[in-house]
C-alpha cells in the first residue's frame, strides 16, 4: 500500500493564545498578536510530528504546501517533501489551507495531518469536508473539535496507526468553532460545523479482552432500533443534529440533516431541517418528544450546533420528553464530567439540570448527570 | 520498602506444535480395544441390534489419528507453552482470585469413592456426597447470612442469571411481572449483572461512578427508581477494589420502592468474616466456589456459582435442593413453585468438593484471615506500586485503602511514552508471568490493569511482580520500541488482534478452518 501523507501546517495558529487574544482568525488579531510579540507555535509543533513520523514509518510520501505551511518544518526534520501549490502573498490566509486540502484530495493523499486549531480544521472541512481522512496536531489556541490528537507526539503515533493498520476504524467526529468576535467579549457561543472522519485508535479505549464491547456502530444501531421500536403513535419526534442521532433516520430510511433538527411522526418524516417557528407550528397542542446526543468530549445536549430547539420549545415539553442517546464510548469521553446545555436561559437550564437514563444499547440506559 | 528483586532471565519453550489434526496419519492407533469376551456377546448380543437406531451415527467421526506416545509429547509441548496458576505470579489477573488450589482436594475429586459415583445412584448409596452439599450450604449460610443455597448454578453468570429468574418469578406472583421490568446495576459491577438480568428480559439501568469517590451517588440511584423497579443487582466492592459505603442505603431505598437486592459476590476474598450480605440487606446473593473458595478455575471450568436467597424467596430456587430428614440426606424435587432446573443432576459438585475441603482446612478463623490478608497484600502492592512505579495511577477515592483489589491507569505512560496497557501486559510476559487483566466493559478507567494479589501470594512475589512493572515502565520510557513490539521471550510474539474480532474472519475449528482454506 502506499503511504501519501497531507500536511497542512497552519503557522500561525496559536499565535494568539499567548498574548491573550484567545484565537487568531482574522488578519487584524494577527497583527495585533504580532505587535504584541507573539511567536508561532505551530511549526515547531509540526516538527515534533513529523520527526516522530520519519523515523517511525518507512516509506512514507509526503505531499505539502510551501514554506511555513509544511515544506520548511519538513527540511528542519530532513524529509524531502513533494511540494504542491504555491502561496500568492506573504502572509498565508485561510485561503491558502482551503487550497492546499483540495489539491491534496485531488492528488490522492490517503491522510490530511494538519497542525493548527478550530480555525484549521474548519477550513479543511469547508474545503473537502470528509472526502479524506484527517489528524490534527494540537496548537490552535482553540480546539473544541474531535479531531485533534492529544499531543504532536501522538498524532505522529496517529498516523503510523493509521498506515500500519489497514482495518483502523474511522470515526466521525465533530468540526467545532467558536464565533471569536463574541468571545473576545466574554462569550462562549461554539457552533458545530459538520464531521470530518478520523482514525481512530482503538486501543486507548478497549481491547480484545473486553470482550462484549461492541465497535460504535453495532451500539449506534441497538439505539436507533431502540427509539424505534419504542415510538409512540401520534407523537411527534423533533431529532437533533449529529451523527448518533442520524442513525436514527437512517434505519427509517428517511434523509436527514446531519447539522439540523428534522422532525417524525408515525415514523415518517415531517420536515427537514426545521427553524424553531416550523417546530413550534408543528408542535402546537400536540404530545411532542426530543431526541438529541451529546457532542463528543464535550457533552452539550442543548444549546450547541442545535439551538432550533429553544427554551420555548424545551420548556413546552417538558424535562420527561427529553430523550438523550449516546454511544458509550461517547459518554466515557466525558471523564466524568457532566453532561451540559447552555440555552441562553437560566430557567431553561435549571429545568435541564438533574440525572438522564441515557440510552447507550438496545434497553440499556447509562444514568448520567446534566449540569449547567 | 523492598528492595528490588532481582529479575528472572525467562524464555519460554517455544514448539511451534502443529493442530494435533495436522499430526494425524490414518491408520495410526492409539489403542487397541481388546476382543469382547465370548461370554459377554453371548449374553449382550449384537452391538448393532443393541443400541437404538437413533443414537447410531451414519459416519465414523473425523477423529485425528496418533498413537499414545505422539499424543503425550503433543499435549506436553502445548503444556509447555502456557503460563498458569501453578507456575506463574499470578497476582496480574485480578477480579479472578487466581489463588493456589491446594494439591490434596484433586486427590479428593480424582478419588474413586467420588469419581465413580453415577449421578442417577439411588440416594441410599450417595449419602456422603449429600452430607458434604449440606453442610456446605451451612457454612454459606452461616458466611452470608442467606437462609438457603444451591450448587446448580455453573459459574457466576448462570447464578446471576438464576438469580433474575427468581425475581421474575417473585414479582409474577405478587401480580406485577409486567409492571416491574427494569433492574438497576452499576458500572464497576461486574458486567453479568446487565447482562445477565438483560437475557431475562429486564430492561437495564447503570449507575455511573462519581467522579470522587468511585460508586454512583444516592441522588442518581433515587432518580431512577420507580413503581417500575424489580430490583439492584450490585458488586461491592467494585472493580475498583473501593467499598461503596452507601450499600445499605442504596438497598433501602430499592426496597422501598418495592425491589429487591442482590448481591454479586464472585469474589469475596476481601469479605469472609468482615461483612454480610444479611446485615446489608440484601434478598439473594452468590459465591464464586472456583475463585475466593480457591476451587481452581480458567479455561471456563469447572465452575460453581453458590446461589444464596432469603426464606421468602426460597420455594423458587432451582431443584434438586439437599434435605436431611434427620436420619438421611435426599435430593428435593417437588417443589412446585421452583424456576425449574437449570443443569443436569447434582450440579457441579467437584466444585462444591473441593471448596468444602478448604473451608474445612482452615477453619472459621482461617477464612478470616483470608480476607485480612488479601486486603494487607493488596494494600502493600498498591503502596509499592503509587510511589516506586512511573506513569501508573489509582483513579477515584485518591488516598484511601481499598479492598482486595485495584483498578490501575497507565494512561501517564501512554501520554509520556505512547505504551499503552496492551504493550505493558505483553512484554510482562517477557518475565515470566502471564498476561493481567485490564478491565471489564465500559473502560471507564483509561489504560487500565487489575490486579489482585490474595493471600496466597508471599510478599516475596509481590516484590518480584513490583518489580516486574517497575522494569517495565522504565523500558517504556527509555526504550519504548522493547515494548511496543513484546512478547520477546514467549512461544507465540505480537498476534495482531483485527483477525481475532472480526467473526467473520473467526475460526474455531479444524472443520471451519478446512472449509475457509478449501482443503479436503
Amino acid at each position: 500500500m502506499s503511504k501519501k501523507l497531507g500536511l497542512i501546517v497552519n503557522p500561525i495558529a496559536g499565535m494568539g493564545g499567548r498574548v491573550g487574544l484567545k484565537g487568531t482568525d482574522g488578519e487584524e488579531t494577527l497583527e495585533k498578536a504580532l505587535k504584541l510579540g507573539a511567536l508561532p507555535e505551530s511549526p515547531q509543533k509540526a516538527r515534533k510530528a513529523l520527526d516522530y513520523i520519519i523515523k517511525n514509518i518507512p516509506g512514507i510520501e509526503i505531499l505539502t504546501y510551501p514554506g511555513d505551511m509544511g515544506e520548511n518544518e519538513c527540511i528542519d526534520v530532513g524529509i524531502t517533501p513533494i511540494v504542491i501549490g504555491e502561496i500568492n502573498s506573504k502572509k498565508t490566509t485561510f485561503k491558502d489551507t482551503e487550497k492546499a486540502a483540495l489539491m491534496m484530495v485531488e492528488k490522492g493523499v490517503d491522510l490530511i495531518l494538519f497542525a493548527g486549531g478550530d480555525g484549521t480544521a474548519r477550513n479543511i472541512y469547508n474545503s473537502v469536508g470528509d472526502r479524506v481522512p484527517v489528524i490534527g496536531i494540537p496548537t490552535g489556541v482553540k480546539m473544541h473539535s474531535a479531531v485533534f490528537a492529544t499531543n504532536p507526539l501522538n498524532a505522529g503515533r496517529v498516523v503510523k496507526g493509521f498506515f500500519e493498520n489497514t482495518n483502523i476504524e474511522l470515526r466521525e467526529s465533530e468540526v467545532m468553532d467558536i464565533d471569536e468576535e463574541a468571545f473576545r467579549e466574554g462569550k462562549v457561543v461554539a457552533k458545530l460545523f459538520g464531521y470530518m472522519k478520523v482514525p481512530y485508535e482503538k486501543e486507548l479505549v478497549q481491547s480484545l479482552k473486553a470482550g462484549g464491547v461492541f465497535s460504535d456502530n453495532i451500539c449506534l444501531e441497538g439505539i436507533a432500533d431502540y427509539i424505534i421500536d419504542n415510538m409512540e403513535d401520534d407523537c411527534i419526534y423533533l431529532i437533533g443534529s449529529g451523527t448518533t442521532t442520524k442513525k436514527i433516520l437512517d434505519q427509517l430510511k428517511l434523509p436527514c440533516t446531519l447539522l439540523g433538527v428534522d422532525v417524525i411522526k408515525n415514523k415518517k418524516l415531517l420536515l427537514n431541517d426545521a427553524n424553531e417557528k416550523d417546530i413550534l407550528n408543528i408542535v402546537k397542542d400536540n404530545k411532542f418528544k426530543i431526541v438529541v446526543s451529546p457532542i463528543g468530549g464535550q457533552g452539550y445536549i442543548f444549546g450547541r450546533g442545535n439551538q432550533q430547539l429553544s427554551p420555548k420549545i424545551i420548556k413546552a415539553a417538558g424535562k420527561e420528553n427529553i430523550i438523550v442517546i449516546s454511544t458509550p464510548s461517547k459518554l466515557i469521553s466525558l471523564k466524568g464530567r457532566p453532561l451540559l446545555v447552555d440555552t441562553g436561559d437560566e430557567n431553561t437550564d435549571k429545568l435541564l439540570k438533574g440525572y438522564y437514563r441515557v440510552i447507550v444499547g438496545y434497553d440499556e440506559t447509562y444514568v448520567y448527570e446534566c449540569s449547567y | 520498602m523492598s528492595k528490588d528483586v532481582k529479575l528472572r532471565n525467562f524464555h519460554q519453550a517455544k514448539w511451534d506444535e502443529p493442530i494435533i489434526f495436522e499430526l494425524s496419519t490414518p491408520g495410526q492407533r492409539g489403542i487397541l480395544l481388546p476382543r469382547i469376551d465370548n461370554e459377554v456377546v453371548n449374553t449382550v448380543g449384537n452391538i448393532d441390534e443393541v443400541i437404538p437406531k437413533g443414537m447410531k451415527r451414519k459416519n465414523k467421526p473425523k477423529l485425528p489419528e496418533l498413537a499414545q506416545p505422539q499424543v503425550l509429547r503433543h499435549f506436553l509441548r502445548l503444556s509447555q507453552e502456557t503460563l498458569g496458576q501453578d507456575i506463574n505470579i499470578d497476582i496480574g489477573l485480578g477480579t479472578c482470585t487466581m489463588k493456589y488450589s491446594p494439591k490434596i482436594h484433586e486427590q479428593f475429586v480424582a478419588n474413586h469413592k467420588f469419581s465413580e459415583l453415577h449421578p442417577l445412584q439411588d440416594e441410599s448409596t450417595t449419602q456422603g456426597i449429600l452430607e458434604i452439599m449440606y453442610k456446605m450450604e451451612q457454612f454459606l449460610k452461616e458466611l452470608s447470612g442467606m437462609d438457603a443455597f444451591v450448587f446448580q448454578p455453573g459459574g457466576g453468570a448462570q447464578a446471576v442469571f438464576s438469580n433474575a429468574s427468581i425475581l421474575k418469578a417473585y414479582h409474577t406472583d405478587r401480580g406485577e411481572g409486567e409492571k416491574r421490568n427494569e433492574i438497576i446495576t452499576t458500572a464497576f459491577s461486574h458486567p453479568v449483572n446487565s447482562a445477565a438480568p438483560h437475557t431475562k428480559g429486564f430492561k437495564v439501568i447503570t449507575l455511573m461512578p462519581d467522579k470522587e469517590t468511585g460508586y454512583p451517588s444516592i441522588e442518581a440511584l433515587k432518580s431512577v427508581v420507580s413503581d417500575r423497579t424489580a430490583g439492584l443487582f450490585i458488586t461491592n466492592p467494585e472493580d475498583t477494589g473501593i467499598f461503596n459505603v452507601n450499600v445499605k442505603e442504596m438497598v433501602d431505598i430499592v426496597h422501598e420502592a418495592g425491589g429487591l437486592c442482590i448481591a454479586d459476590i464472585a469474589d469475596a476474598n476481601g469479605l469472609f468474616g468482615i461483612t454480610r450480605a444479611k446485615e446489608v440487606g440484601y434478598d439473594m446473593c452468590h459465591y464464586n466456589l472456583h475463585k475466593a473458595f480457591s476451587s481452581p478455575h480458567g479455561s471456563m471450568g469447572p465452575c460453581c456459582g453458590a446461589q444464596g436467597v432469603k426464606d421468602f424467596l426460597a420455594k423458587y430456587l432451582p431443584v434438586p435442593v439437599v434435605k436431611y430428614d434427620g436420619s438421611k440426606y435426599y435430593l428435593d424435587y417437588d417443589r412446585p413453585e421452583s424456576i425449574g432446573k437449570i443443569r443436569k443432576f447434582y450440579g457441579v459438585v467437584a466444585a462444591v468438593l473441593r471448596a468444602y475441603s478448604w473451608i474445612m482446612s482452615i477453619g472459621a478463623d482461617g477464612l478470616k484471615e483470608v480476607s485480612e490478608l488479601s486486603i494487607l497484600n493488596n494494600n502493600y502492592l498498591m503502596k509499592r506500586l503509587l510511589t516506586e512505579v512511573r506513569g501508573i495511577s489509582a483513579p477515584y477515592s485518591e488516598g484511601n485503602y481499598r479492598m482486595e483489589q485495584v483498578r490501575y491507569s497507565w494512561q501517564k505512560l501512554k501520554e509520556e511514552t505512547g505504551i499503552g496497557t496492551n504493550e505493558v501486559e505483553r512484554r510482562c510476559m517477557d518475565y515470566g508471568v502471564q498476561e493481567y487483566y485490564q478491565s471489564h466493559p465500559p473502560y471507564l478507567v483509561p489504560e487500565p490493569f487489575t490486579p489482585e494479589p490474595n493471600e496466597t501470594y508471599s510478599k516475596d512475589e509481590i516484590d518480584e511482580y513490583v518489580s516486574i512493572l517497575k522494569k517495565v515502565s522504565q523500558e517504556a520510557y527509555e526504550n519504548p520500541e522493547i515494548v511496543r513490539t513484546a512478547p520477546h521471550n514467549a512461544p507465540i510474539s505480537l498476534i495482531p488482534t483485527d483477525p481475532i474480532t472480526n467473526p467473520e474472519d473467526l475460526i474455531v475449528s479444524w472443520r471451519v478452518y478446512k472449509r475457509k482454506k478449501g482443503l479436503k
